[in-house]
């Protein structure tokens, strides 16, 4: 019942426990008590609306950020990825396989200001080595939702 | 003179009645903005790595015709489904034939065994097709009807009821559309006594199987002695959603599937192949992409019935198809009126029941095919229905 809880949420978190409780046959109480022990443990990190800022906000520019670092003793990457997460602008941090160590996504209100805060901010901290960065051009798909779906799908009304 | 064409039309397809969902499809196709429970096919589009590999190897020049019979490697795959599903394997070189769609096989397999003034068994509230492709082999369908009491689910002495020495065959259609009824092993296995006992074929559509949300479905052609007897029609529309593709098959034994073959080899030639290689593909690799599918109808399924009986719309639990099939007496209208009614003043789509037989009536049809948000604002509309009905 936990993943199908999770999967209905995922996917819509404006269904409500009465509803959740029906579609899984199970009892309201025993869904919200599920969800409850799901928000305690982290499951369910937060609850948000998947939004599109290119419908409102054309300047908007975000980066991918491949940074090279070197890991210190006893903490190894988790000390810098901290240093690098705590920063508002960024919006994701990945420990990586690979050619690099850290993936970071970072979001600011035009190119110059990306650029600005990797050259001050990331770029600087110590135990970074390099950065190289990708700016994206345009979003197609973004966490499992194509973003402009154009293909405006039409069943017939009615249809045996 | 003007040129008049109705008299050029035969008798026989004059005389055949028009589709009860015709008429009212007519209706909703005027009016904008229709929230619709009326569709009997799936809401999804085809899993993608379906339509990928069928337009890949049409990329790569597979446009031609194939063997009547279809593609061998697809009759295989078909044969290994249903014999690992079902535990009913079939020779794909003389046994299996594919068709465009179940409707095509369906209607080839009454007119292979049906001759002028043979009698067959059709079970109603069903599909549309049976007693039309009946008629038009010059047969006679002789209807047994089904109630809510006993689930929709037919037994075996209501059709004993029904035989005569002119009956040739029975059609079976379970999961049902439009009341979404599953059939019992038990009464199954009675039904396939008498199919033998009396020297019946049974055709059985099982193009729901799929769609089963309570127990396991069980094919007929799997019971003792029931595999030469039954032409199994199957196919790809609702397992896998893809209506469009038009792809279907029939099993049975090879004298029939032999004279299904002339028909069909006149009249269609072969299913298109562009259709068969994404059935290959869906039977190879679509196991998952059609639980994620069967996994949310059946989410939908319980929340449409719960929200229908809440509103007075008494629903029995339909447990196959993605059709729920409540009992309209509450409104105090027939199945017409009420879906009418229904479409004028709160634009929403739901089907009547009689359009399905004259034992559907004082129930409609509702689609199930629909996101959580279009059920629930249907029901929610249909709600509001009621109470402005109220006496
Ligand atoms: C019971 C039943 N049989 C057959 C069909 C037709 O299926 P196909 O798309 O394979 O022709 C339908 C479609 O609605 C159906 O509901």
């Amino acid at each position: 019942m936990r993943e199908d809880i999770l999967r209905i949420l995922d996917e819509n978190d404006q269904v409500d426990p009465a509803t959740i409780a029906t579609m899984l046959g199970a009892t309201e109480d025993e869904v919200r008590a599920t969800i409850a022990e799901l928000e305690k443990s982290k499951a369910i990190v937060k609850y948000h609306a998947l939004v599109n800022w290119e419908k409102v906000n054309d300047d908007l520019v975000q980066a991918l950020i491949d940074v090279k670092v070197s890991p210190q003793r006893d903490v190894g990457f988790d000390q810098i990825a901290e240093r690098i997460y705590r920063f508002p602008e960024v919006k994701s941090v990945y420990l990586m396989s690979g050619a690099y160590d850290l993936s970071v996504a970072v979001q600011g209100k035009s190119l110059k200001d990306v650029a600005s805060f990797v050259a001050t901010k990331l770029a600087t901290l110590d135990h970074v080595l390099s950065t190289t960065t990708h700016f994206i051009l345009r979003k197609y798909k973004e966490e499992g939702v194509i973003l402009d779906d154009k293909a405006e799908l039409k069943r017939l009304v009615v249809s045996p | 003179m003007t040129f008049d064409g109705s008299r050029y039309v035969s008798n026989a397809v004059k005389a055949l009645p028009p589709s009860g969902i015709r008429k009212f499809f007519d209706l909703a196709a005027q009016m904008e903005n229709v929230i619709s429970l009326g569709v009997g096919e799936p809401d999804f589009i085809t899993p993608w790595h379906i339509i990928e590999s069928s337009f890949y190897s049409a990329e790569r020049g597979h446009t031609s015709y194939t063997s009547n019979l279809g593609l061998l490697e697809l009759r295989q795959a078909i044969s290994d489904y249903l014999e690992a599903k079902h535990g009913v394997g079939y020779d794909p070189t003389n046994e299996v034939l594919v068709t465009t769609g179940v409707s095509e096989a369906l209607d080839v397999a009454i007119r292979t065994l049906v001759s002028p003034g043979d009698e067959v068994i059709v079970i109603e509230p069903c599909y549309v097709s049976y007693k039309a492709c009946v008629l038009l082999a010059g047969g006679t369908p002789v209807i047994v009807d089904t109630h809510v009491d006993n689930g929709f689910r037919v037994t075996a002495e209501d059709i004993a009821s029904r035989l005569s020495d002119r009956t040739k065959a029975i059609v079976l259609s379970y999961p049902n559309n439009p009341t979404g009824a599953v059939m019992d092993c038990a009464t199954l296995q009675r039904i396939a006594e008498l199919a033998k006992e009396r020297d019946l074929i049974v055709i059985s559509d099982e193009i729901y199987s799929e769609l089963t949300y309570e127990g396991t479905h069980t094919c007929i052609a799997a019971l003792p002695g029931m595999r030469e007897r039954t032409v199994l029609l199957n196919g790809f529309s609702k397992a896998y959603a893809m209506t469009g593709w038009r792809i279907g098959y029939a099993c049975g034994n090879k004298h029939i599937i032999g004279g299904m073959m002339k028909i069909h080899q006149y009249t269609m030639l072969c299913a298109p192949i562009i259709a068969q290689k994404a059935a290959i593909e869906a039977l190879r690799y679509g196991e998952e992409a059609k639980q994620r599918m069967v996994a949310e109808y059946d989410q939908r399924r319980r929340f449409i019935v719960e929200r229908l009986n809440a509103i007075g719309l008494t629903c029995f639990e339909p447990t196959g198809a993605f059709y729920a099939f409540p009992s309209i007496a509450a409104s105090g209208m027939t199945s017409e009126e009420f879906c009418n009614e229904l479409l004028r003043e709160q634009s929403v789509a739901v089907v009547p029941g009689n359009a399905f037989g004259a034992c559907g009536e004082g129930f409609v049809r509702c689609s199930y095919a629909a996101s959580l948000q279009e059920i629930s604002e249907a029901v929610t509309r249909m709600e509001r229905f009621l109470a402005d009905h109220a006496r």
